[in-house]
């Protein structure tokens, strides 16, 4: 192909009657891009709805559009220029057209935000900003139309830009530039303006025509989606496209989440030419593999190193486009990457309007429901692992969409803050183990016993009371000739657990140790008690899945204002006066247990009623005979 | 990856999902430059196969060469291929223009196989930059079991992400070419060596832009009488590709009416 650059997609956005499609009709006409009879037939469908000339109809084809003069759905047409064409997509401007607004956006490389300097900056303007930095637009250009009606007047052009200059700095997108026109009259369209000679920057075509094709991203670590696993003739073939970085035949790729790895053998392809050694970010790829892993569309391949996290919970911001409002603890399906997985939206922490001036730094609050068209921040989480990665650190493997039965609802993009990594503790690091056999079953140790091995894990805030009643209980039961022990969190921290500190990755692993640990004692016929806050719900559950003893989830419940008052180690003090970071209930999450084996609120209870009421669980969970 | 490798990952990643996500899948085979560019994606896509058949909607009325290009090329290519007729002319709703009313007959051709065959998921080769109507749409356009288009509520497609609807009569149309222009079409044509219709170089000074019912289908005036000037025509031409085809002219919303009643 020649050195003319490649076809660039750029969205025109903006509020309603900004003058996209004037402006979009002044283009075609500046560069003379309109197809042969295309300016006769529209000055035919003007006329014949007494209208004159109306370039929006180059672009709204729909009889609907045209006989309600409104821009349904995103229109595609071509921009003749000499470095190389564009292709302008005209956006619906009507908010209740926004989701097709999105689809425009989204499908283009680059875009156009068109203000009206009457009028000014409008919730469309915001709203579509917001949307453009969302669907990852990041070569973006404004212009300030009808700059006639203002008799070209800087003061006015420069209260606008100082206005969204404010405005674009609460977003990641920067404008490159800009520019006052007029489209009605061409000012500033194709060539400069005399009217405006305080103006010195590009007209709009010359910032289209700076507008570059997008790079796939080859410079991030490697992530290939499996989209299928084909197995046509003798090959068993891995089919995806390459989302970024480099692969080539003999490297290790591990597939998450399901963490198994292989070699690649052979890269397949269908043609003449011999297969490929290699391919990169952008290219779809079929792959064999040297072992005959079962691997399903959904999983994500990566080298072993910069693998993407693996987590059942994640952070992060909504774009909410379904009229039914959103609720907390609803059900959805999460479209990300090629793996289709049923989700909660635990938590709804914060929902913005981005269509209002402070939109994005004004808060309103979290309340229980969600209206159309917002901005959310929720905390989502899934049964099972999902691999992905945060969107600061890789903006296509980091968003989504979120489908409701058969709507999609949403889009969305990741954040991992205050979430660990659960893929360090879910992979064993050595090979080569093999597991002896015992020669004592656990039916042995319970008839020697007189009760079965069992691990009792009593969660809840600081100052709940979790230790208390364990050692408690601990004494009675070895009085009674119960084998017991407890591992209490911070006792175990000055040993077992001396490296870890108290960020999102350092509890989680606390709470794996300490499950392995108490798993052991059971395993060996203890009842092993153990109190620790662990106030994640997928740490606790990834400890009673891994125990090979019976586990009861115990939540000894009492409210942040409660544990505060009593604050018996001084710790709630200090955590409010900024001296302890990331402590459970004051700057970090406690994530309450939904199905608990036993609840023991210590609210208005004394320390006897609650280790009565926990002997009377245990006693009974281990079978106790004697 | 330049223009061409890009659009074409974009194509064998739709190819794909449709194969992955509708499980009674055809591919319409107009025969034309756009189909024929299809059958060589979907072949990229799986290695070599067709996983699925292609159909060939047949109201009797394509040119000759037409008829000889699917003689020779559905055993060469080894495809699957079901002949779909349409219903007679008499048949089609009499208040559309003529060669709308001749062109319905494609339509009412389609729903029939869509109906006897039971298939979810029909693969199109439209494109966005064909005409006005066709920018509008989706790469998985849903459609009830009247197969109709709902233009006023379609879903947001964004993210390489496609919802795909699953309900008793309802199928799916995949649009694996949208992306892609008409100069880009010719262009990978050129660069895979893809074979296609000797009608669409010129004759005696006229060539076919697009390919149609011959009844319904003229050629437009042009000197390019190799791929080499075909590409040098559509860097300069401001002739519309469809200028050749009546359907799309005769009344303002002829081509709107059949393409909501479900016309590709």
């Amino acid at each position: 192909m020649d050195a003319r650059r490649d076809l660039v997609r750029v969205v025109l956005a903006g509020h309603v009657d900004h003058g996209k499609s004037t402006l979009v009709g002044r283009l075609l006409h500046a560069t003379d891009s309109l197809p042969e009879g295309k300016l006769e037939t529209v000055a035919k469908v003007s006329s014949r709805r007494g209208r004159a000339f109306e370039w929006a109809f180059v672009t709204d084809a729909l009889q609907a559009e045209r006989d309600q003069g409104v821009t349904i759905d995103a229109s595609h047409i071509k921009l003749r220029m000499a470095g190389g064409d564009i292709v302008l997509v005209d956006a619906p401007g009507h908010r209740e057209f926004i989701r097709n607004m999105i689809t425009g956006a989204a499908t283009s490389d680059a875009a156009v935000l068109v203000i009206d300097a009457l009028e000014g900056i409008q919730e469309q303007s915001y709203r579509h900003g917001f949307l453009l930095d969302f669907v990852g637009i990041r070569q973006l250009v404004i212009v300030v139309n009808k700059m006639d009606l203002v008799d070209f007047d800087p003061a006015r052009f420069a209260a606008i830009e100082s206005a969204l200059a404010a405005y674009l700095a609460t977003l990641d997108i920067a404008a490159t530039a800009i520019i006052p026109i007029s489209a009605r009259d061409g000012d500033n369209v194709a060539t400069r303006s005399e009217r405006m000679p305080w103006y010195r920057g590009p007209s709009v075509l010359e910032a289209l025509s700076a507008f570059r094709p997008p790079a796939a991203p080859l410079d991030l670590p490697l992530r290939l989606p499996i989209q299928a696993v084909y197995k046509f003739d003798d090959r068993r073939i891995l089919a995806g496209t390459l989302l970024s970085g480099r692969l080539a035949v003999g490297d290790t790729l591990l597939f998450s989440p399901s963490n198994k790895t292989a070699r690649v053998k052979s890269i397949e392809a269908w043609g003449p030419s011999p297969p490929p050694r290699t391919a990169v970010a952008g290219q779809p790829v079929g792959i064999t593999l040297d072992l005959p892993l079962f691997i399903e569309r959904g999983e994500l391949a990566s080298h072993v190193e910069r693998a993407p996290v693996e987590t059942t919970a994640f952070r992060a911001r909504l774009f909410w486009l379904s009229p039914e409002p959103l609720r907390a603890g609803q059900d959805l399906t999460l479209y990300h990457l090629t793996a289709r997985v049923p989700v909660t939206v635990q938590t709804i922490e914060r929902v913005r309007d981005p269509g209002a001036r402070d939109g994005l730094s004004a808060a309103t609050g979290a309340p229980d429901t969600v209206a159309q068209d917002s901005i959310v921040d929720v905390v989502v989480r899934a049964r099972d692992l999902i691999a992905l990665d945060a969107y600061t650190e890789h903006r296509w493997a980091g968003r989504f969409v979120l489908v409701d039965k058969d709507r999609v609802v949403a889009g969305g993009l990741m954040s991992m803050q205050g979430f660990a990594d659960q893929r360090p503790s879910a992979t064993p690091k050595s090979a080569h183990i093999y597991q002896s056999k015992a020669l004592i079953s656990p039916a042995m140790r319970t008839a020697r016993n007189g009760h079965g091995g069992a691990v009792i894990w009593l969660t809840g805030l600081s100052g709940a009371g979790k230790s208390t009643i364990a050692h408690e209980a601990e004494r009675r039961l070895f009085e009674r000739g119960y084998q017991v022990y407890v591992l209490d969190g911070d006792n175990v921290r000055t040993t077992l657990n001396a490296d870890l500190g108290f960020s999102p990755e350092d509890r989680s692993e606390n709470v794996r140790r300490l499950g392995a640990a108490a798993s052991l004692f059971a395993e060996a016929g203890f009842v092993a008690m153990v109190a620790a806050i662990s106030p994640y719900a997928a740490d606790r559950a990834r400890a009673r899945d891994a125990a090979r003893a019976p586990f009861h989830e115990v939540w000894v419940r009492a409210d942040v204002a409660v544990c505060e008052q009593r604050d018996p180690k001084g710790l709630y003090k200090l955590a409010r006066a900024g001296e302890i970071k990331n402590f459970t209930g004051v700057a970090a999450p406690y994530e309450s247990p939904s199905g608990a084996d036993l609840v023991i609120d210590t609210t208005d209870q004394t320390i006897e009623q609650s280790v009565a009421t926990l002997l009377d669980y245990v006693t009974i969970a281990v079978g106790a005979t004697r | 990856v330049d223009r061409l490798d890009a659009l074409e990952a974009k194509s064998i990643a739709i190819f794909r999902e449709a194969y992955s996500e509708l499980d009674r899948l055809a591919m319409l085979w107009s025969l034309g430059k756009d189909s024929n560019a299809m059958v060589w994606l979907a072949k990229k896509a799986f290695f070599g196969h067709l996983p699925f058949p292609v159909a060939h909607v047949d109201t009797g009325l394509e040119f000759p060469e037409v008829y000889a290009f699917r003689t020779r090329y559905a055993k060469e290519w080894g495809l699957d291929l079901i002949v779909a007729p349409c219903p007679p002319i008499e048949a089609m709703d009499p208040t559309l223009p003529p060669a709308a009313r001749s062109a319905s007959r494609k339509t009412a051709g389609l729903k029939d196989l869509i109906e006897a065959r039971g298939f979810t998921g029909i693969i199109a080769g439209i494109r966005r930059d064909e005409e006005g109507t066709r920018a509008k749409e989706r790469v998985f356009s849903p459609r009830g079991a009247d197969a109709r288009w709902n233009f006023r509520d379609q879903p947001p497609e964004f993210w390489d992400q496609y919802l795909i609807l699953k309900g008793a009569g309802a199928h799916t149309r995949v649009h694996p070419l949208l992306h892609w222009t008409e100069v880009d079409v010719w262009r990978y044509i050129q660069r895979e060596g893809i074979p296609f219709n000797e009608l669409y170089l010129a004759r005696d000074g006229k060539r076919f832009r697009s390919l149609g019912e011959s009844d319904i289908t003229f050629p437009v005036a042009s000197t390019a009488a190799s791929l080499e000037e075909i590409i040098a025509e559509l860097e300069v031409t401001r002739v519309p590709e469809r200028a050749g085809r009546a359907m799309d002219h005769e009344t303002e919303d002829a081509f709107e009416r059949l393409r909501v009643d479900g016309y590709m």
